[in-house]
């Protein structure tokens, strides 16, 4: 910022020509101060704690002491550690259950709702309700769905005589109720981000179309779909960011369990930190959750960069 | 192929508002049309219905005898250019203008000649690789044409297509326009609201005002015997000059009088006229610049427009009323001169209270 005003062709110009002309572009220190409170906050609550964790993960610290520099000694004990290798698993295939699932749903019903009907309107606020809900209304309501004998589920088999599938008690089948509860918590987002995408492609291309000869999935596959191609990549990209960060679900419907099968990386990083105080464990847990979303939002940021086609 | 499209008392409402009311218009083969309106005249509704984008609320719309207005709008056999040209943004040029073919499964080779006879036309063959993006308006312009005329259609129809070009290129895509429907010879359906276009462009003009079409004719006649007052005002610039008269009919012509006195002897039949007031209408080539007293009125001159072939000059009569008046290029008349106005009486038009028009007889 200094060096631009020092060599800024106006000031050196103006020496000895005339008064020097204002450039309302040249840098000033005071404007600092509009951004100070932000960085402020930035600095101690990302910034500082982001480094004092990968310090952390170079130590063994418990919440006594910050304990003895032990190197890579950390992540070499969760490459050892099946529980944590287990929990990486379990978040992948968390990720690979709810992303594909929430981005082809939301266009979907992105699609079906994309009108100017009032029914429309009732829907995509009903569709999207379900996102204003906290974790704890969401597990819970899918508990009582999910719940052996009297929940919904249970209760709907029952009419047809059949036994409910055990959502929440079957290995198998245990991380795909907390998918569908993700599912049904996160629709709206993707869902809202496809329908904002859909109403920006001009009326106009449609008519070109239909004087085309272009039937519906003809429209659709060449018209609609690459029209919200770069949408579709930043469902996808948020959504990977999104659900790596699995905990609430997981810990209020499963506790991570049955036999640690639907314990996610955040809730294995609350285990070892908070409940069994191996700060430096966890700390290192963190910082390979936070390359996996790192990797994932460099992503994000690579595909919005390259505007590529869009006329 | 070529078609001529009869439109029989369409009407069209967009809710509780009329926007065309009983519209009825023959479109000969061949024949360059153009709907000339102001916004919101039901000009663009009309292409549009003929198109099938906008459904008939009454009436039919027929090509080649054949009715259309309940097919789809690709199966009527029509191209259509978009004001925004409407291409497709993730496709090349090519693909752009293959698209609609390949969708009725027209064989690939025929596509590539089709293609490659219109990027002829256009001279564009060095675009059919880029994608619109890429283009500039001109060329997007152009792309948009090429497309409408790969499909080879009975009818084109143009919904303000220049007025998305800067002045320079929207005269010379004109003349382009121009050369095209002689080429072709296809029919075509021009709406516009730019007068200049229209004249230039049409075999015969719809001036549409108002939910209805106030007069069909050929530019000339348009121009010269204007069937409204809309008309006579909205066609021309500058607008025809308007003064509000009263008649003596008492002669074979009338001869109208203003406020403050002046007349003009018209040569429009007194016998055709019913009532004693009128509005007077006149062009401004036809009130000429005369010295002081020798013309029908004296003016102060307000304002001179030099548009180098001609001077514009805005005079202020006695009752402040203002005349616009031509001469020559070169014209010596400066702001505040005071001026003679000759009205040419075998050019004056005169409007009765609902706007419809008297001529002097046709020569």
């Amino acid at each position: 910022m200094v060096d631009r005003l020092a060599t800024s062709p106006t000031a050196t110009l103006a020496v000895g020509v005339r008064a020097p002309t204002a450039d309302i572009y040249a840098p000033q220190w005071r404007n600092f101060i509009f951004v100070a409170p932000f960085l402020f906050f930035f600095t101690t609550l990302l910034l500082f704690p982001l480094l004092w964790g990968m310090w952390l993960s170079f130590h063994k610290a418990d919440t006594f002491s910050s304990g003895n520099f032990v190197g890579l000694g950390n992540y070499a004990r969760l490459y050892h550690d099946k529980v944590f290798l287990q929990s990486i698993w379990n978040t992948f295939y968390f990720a690979l259950l709810t992303v594909p699932t929430l981005a082809l749903i939301g266009l979907f019903l992105a699609l079906c709702l994309n009108r100017r009907t009032r029914t429309a309107a009732v829907l995509r606020t009903l569709f999207f309700s379900s996102s204003v809900l906290s974790v704890t209304i969401v597990t819970l309501i899918w508990r009582i769905v999910f719940i052996p004998n009297v929940g919904l589920l249970s209760t709907i088999y029952g009419w047809f005589g059949a036994t409910a599938p055990a959502f929440i008690s079957d290995p198998s089948l245990a991380m795909i109720g907390i998918a569908i509860a993700t599912i049904w918590w996160c629709i709206g987002l993707p869902m809202m981000l496809f329908l904002s995408a859909l109403q920006q492609i001009p009326q106009d291309i449609y008519e070109a179309a239909a004087l085309d000869n272009a039937n519906r999935w003809q429209t659709l596959r060449s018209i609609t779909l690459p029209s919200i191609k770069r949408t579709f990549i930043l469902v996808i990209i948020i959504q990977i960011v999104l659900q790596f960060q699995l905990f609430g679900q997981a810990w209020l419907m499963t506790r991570g369990g049955p036999n640690n099968l639907t314990k996610p990386i955040v809730l294995y990083i609350y285990d070892t930190a908070f409940r069994r105080w191996d700060l430096g464990l966890g700390a290192a847990a963190s910082e390979i959750l936070f390359i996996l979303i790192l990797v994932a939002a460099m992503a994000q940021y690579l595909v919005t960069r390259s505007r590529g086609d869009q006329a | 192929m070529t078609a001529d499209i009869e439109i029989r008392n369409v009407s069209k409402q967009f809710g509780a508002m009329t926007v065309l009311d009983h519209l009825s218009l023959s479109i000969r083969a061949r024949e360059f049309i153009v709907f000339l309106g102001p916004s919101g005249c039901g000009k663009s509704t009309l292409l549009r219905m003929i198109a099938g984008l906008e459904a008939v609320d009454s009436g039919e719309i027929a090509i080649n005898n054949e009715r259309i207005d309940h097919l789809p709008p690709g199966k009527r056999g029509i191209a259509m250019v978009f004001q925004s040209y409407a291409l497709y943004p993730h496709m090349t040029v090519r693909d752009n203008m293959a698209f609609g073919l390949a969708n009725i499964g027209v064989p690939g080779k025929v596509i590539e000649a089709r293609i490659n006879e219109a990027a002829r036309i256009l001279e564009m063959p060095h675009l059919l690789d880029r994608k619109p993006g890429q283009l500039s308006g001109g060329q997007r312009q152009r792309v948009a044409i090429g497309r409408a005329i790969v499909k080879e259609p009975k009818a084109f129809l143009f919904d303000e297509p220049l007025s998305n070009l800067d002045a320079a290129l929207r005269t010379r895509t004109r003349i382009e326009l121009a050369q095209l429907h002689q080429r072709l010879q296809s029919t075509m359906i021009f709406v516009t609201h730019d007068q200049v276009e229209a004249m230039t462009l049409a075999d015969r003009i719809v001036v549409m005002n108002n939910r209805k079409i106030d007069q069909i004719g050929t530019p000339m006649e348009i121009y010269e015997r204007p069937a409204t007052k809309f008309v006579a005002g909205f066609v021309g610039a500058p607008a025809m000059n308007f003064v509000d008269a009263t008649l003596d009919r008492s002669g074979k012509n009338a001869t109208a009088r203003f406020a403050d006195g002046i007349s003009v002897q018209t040569e429009i039949a007194s016998s055709q006229l019913t009532d004693d007031n009128y509005t007077f209408g006149i062009r401004s080539e036809d009130v000429r610049i005369v010295a002081a007293g020798q013309g029908n009125a004296d003016g102060v001159v307000d304002v001179l427009e030099r548009l180098g072939e001609r001077t514009l000059i805005y005079a202020r009569l006695g009752d402040g009323q203002q005349i616009v008046g031509s001469d020559a290029g070169n014209s010596r008349v400066a702001v505040g001169d005071r001026i003679g106005l000759a009205f040419d009486g075998q050019k004056s038009h005169l409007f009765n209270e609902t706007g419809r028009a008297w001529h002097a007889r046709e020569a």
